[in-house]
């Protein structure tokens, strides 16, 4: 395996090539905030909050969906990557009804924890608040696409990991949704498992179990890792 | 920060469109309340029952979002007459519950709620005069006056009105912690 060497805040590190910058970053314990990259799932680059400064680039790049490589010099952290995290954060609270106090996953959001390590306590930009409808005809899980960021990781479980593709994307801007079958109610779909594998990794409180009232939602992302390492490296932890 | 010939804080509190849930967490200091008693002068507040919104206030804390035109016309005078405006938890900050309404258009709300649902409709004469008009979408704050301090949470708890309380006092800028700005 062929390794390459950059520079990460500074301090000259190697990498495995072609390795994401987001894991490269990541493997010298450096924090960075993300919302739609989950362990296990493909890399998606669709909230950008992972963004780092490239020196000799105007752009900022996307770490997750950026390989490393050889003499590459970057930034993590500054004054012009928290200003734009903020924005992202800002524009996604602004863009549909995040209302914290009134949502099932207040408390365990990792919208809402993002925005509070980012320092963001109010918003800047007008709320767009549309009306979109929620889906409850499913067994077992509510879909609110009013506290959907669209990160499509339920999307990417439900294909990658369950095999279904039961769940996928619909429209474009402010009427994006994520929409079951060919954009049918939920529960009429015949693909859907009913496994839960999209409730346990969406963000949000956009998917819950029904019958989940305010603050009362818990979500285990590392099953994922469970599942994955069970199949493909046969280690299972049963405890 | 201390201004008056007593030498203590002229604090005021106003509530707008909001459940009294931030009020009741101010309520919540508990004992510390004697402190801060020590240290200002309440000159205007929902507790208080004082008419008329004082000239030369320190430190505003405004509760709840703007919802009607009797907010939005206490906000100016609020923001003219304080030198410190805090927004008081979720509802000032982001408009949270009360900003519900905002999907909704606003005469066929009050028309199914008052004319057209059960028991008896106000009379008319009453709406708009008597009582505040409903601005046509629910506002936080700064989006009304500018707002110098933020203070979320539905409500924010004690611990974070303390430490805004405590730095305000100390004349430091009020900076929370991680775990002390979330909303909800
Ligand atoms: S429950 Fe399972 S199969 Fe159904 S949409 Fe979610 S991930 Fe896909
Ligand atoms: S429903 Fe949840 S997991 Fe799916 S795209 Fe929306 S926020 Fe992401
Ligand atoms: S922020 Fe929460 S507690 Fe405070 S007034 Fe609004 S609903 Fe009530």
């Amino acid at each position: 395996m062929s390794v390459v060497t950059l520079t990460i805040n500074d301090k000259l590190v190697s990498a495995q090539a072609g390795q994401s910058l987001l894991s490269a970053i990541k493997d010298q314990g450096i924090d960075i905030p993300t919302l739609c990259c989950l362990e296990g799932l493909t890399d998606w680059g669709g909230c950008r909050l992972c963004m780092v400064e490239v020196v000799g680039s105007p752009r900022l790049v996307a770490s997750c969906v950026t390989p490393v490589a050889e003499g590459m010099v970057i930034q993590t952290e500054s004054q012009r990557l928290t200003a734009y995290r903020k924005m992202i954060v800002e524009l996604l609270l602004s863009e549909r009804n995040h209302i914290c106090a009134s949502c099932v996953m207040n408390g365990g959001c990792e919208l809402q924890s993002v925005a509070a390590k980012l320092g963001v306590d109010h918003v800047r930009y007008d709320y767009l608040c549309p009306d979109l409808p929620m889906d409850a005809s499913h067994e077992r899980n509510v879909m609110d696409p009013n506290r959907c960021i669209l990160c499509t990781r339920c999307v990417r479980v439900c294909d990658q990991v369950e095999g279904a593709h039961t769940l996928d994307v619909m429209g474009r801007g402010i009427q994006q949704r994520v929409i079951a079958g060919l954009n049918q109610a939920w529960g009429t779909s015949r693909s859907c498992t009913k496994c839960g594998k999209c409730v346990q990794v969406c963000p949000t409180g956009a998917l819950f179990k029904k019958g989940a009232t305010a603050a009362e939602m818990e979500k285990q992302h590392d099953f994922l890792i469970w599942i994955l390492d069970g199949r493909e490296k046969k280690i299972w932890r049963w405890s | 920060m201390t201004t008056t010939a007593s030498n203590k804080v002229r604090l005021a509190t106003a509530w707008f469109g909001g459940c009294a849930g931030c009020h009741m967490s101010l309520l919540d200091l508990d004992e510390r309340l004697i402190d801060v008693v020590g240290l200002v002068d309440i000159v205007y507040s929902p507790v208080a029952d004082i008419k008329v919104f004082p000239e030369g206030v320190d430190v505003t804390l405004v509760e709840g979002a703007c919802c009607n035109d009797e907010n939005v016309h206490l906000a100016h005078e609020v923001r003219e007459r304080s030198k410190i405006v805090i927004a008081f938890g979720d509802c000032a900050v982001t408009g949270n519950v009360p900003s519900m309404r905002n999907r909704l258009d606003r005469d066929q709300m009050i028309n199914s709620v008052y004319f057209e649902g059960p028991g008896k409709p106000p009379p008319t004469s009453v709406l708009g005069h008597f009582l505040p008009t409903l601005i046509p979408k629910v506002l936080p704050l700064h989006q009304v006056i500018p707002v110098d301090i933020f203070l979320p949470g539905c409500p924010p708890d004690p611990e974070r009105i303390w430490a805004a309380i405590v730095a305000l006092l100390k004349g430091e800028p009020v900076l929370l912690p991680e775990e002390m700005r979330s909303f909800g």
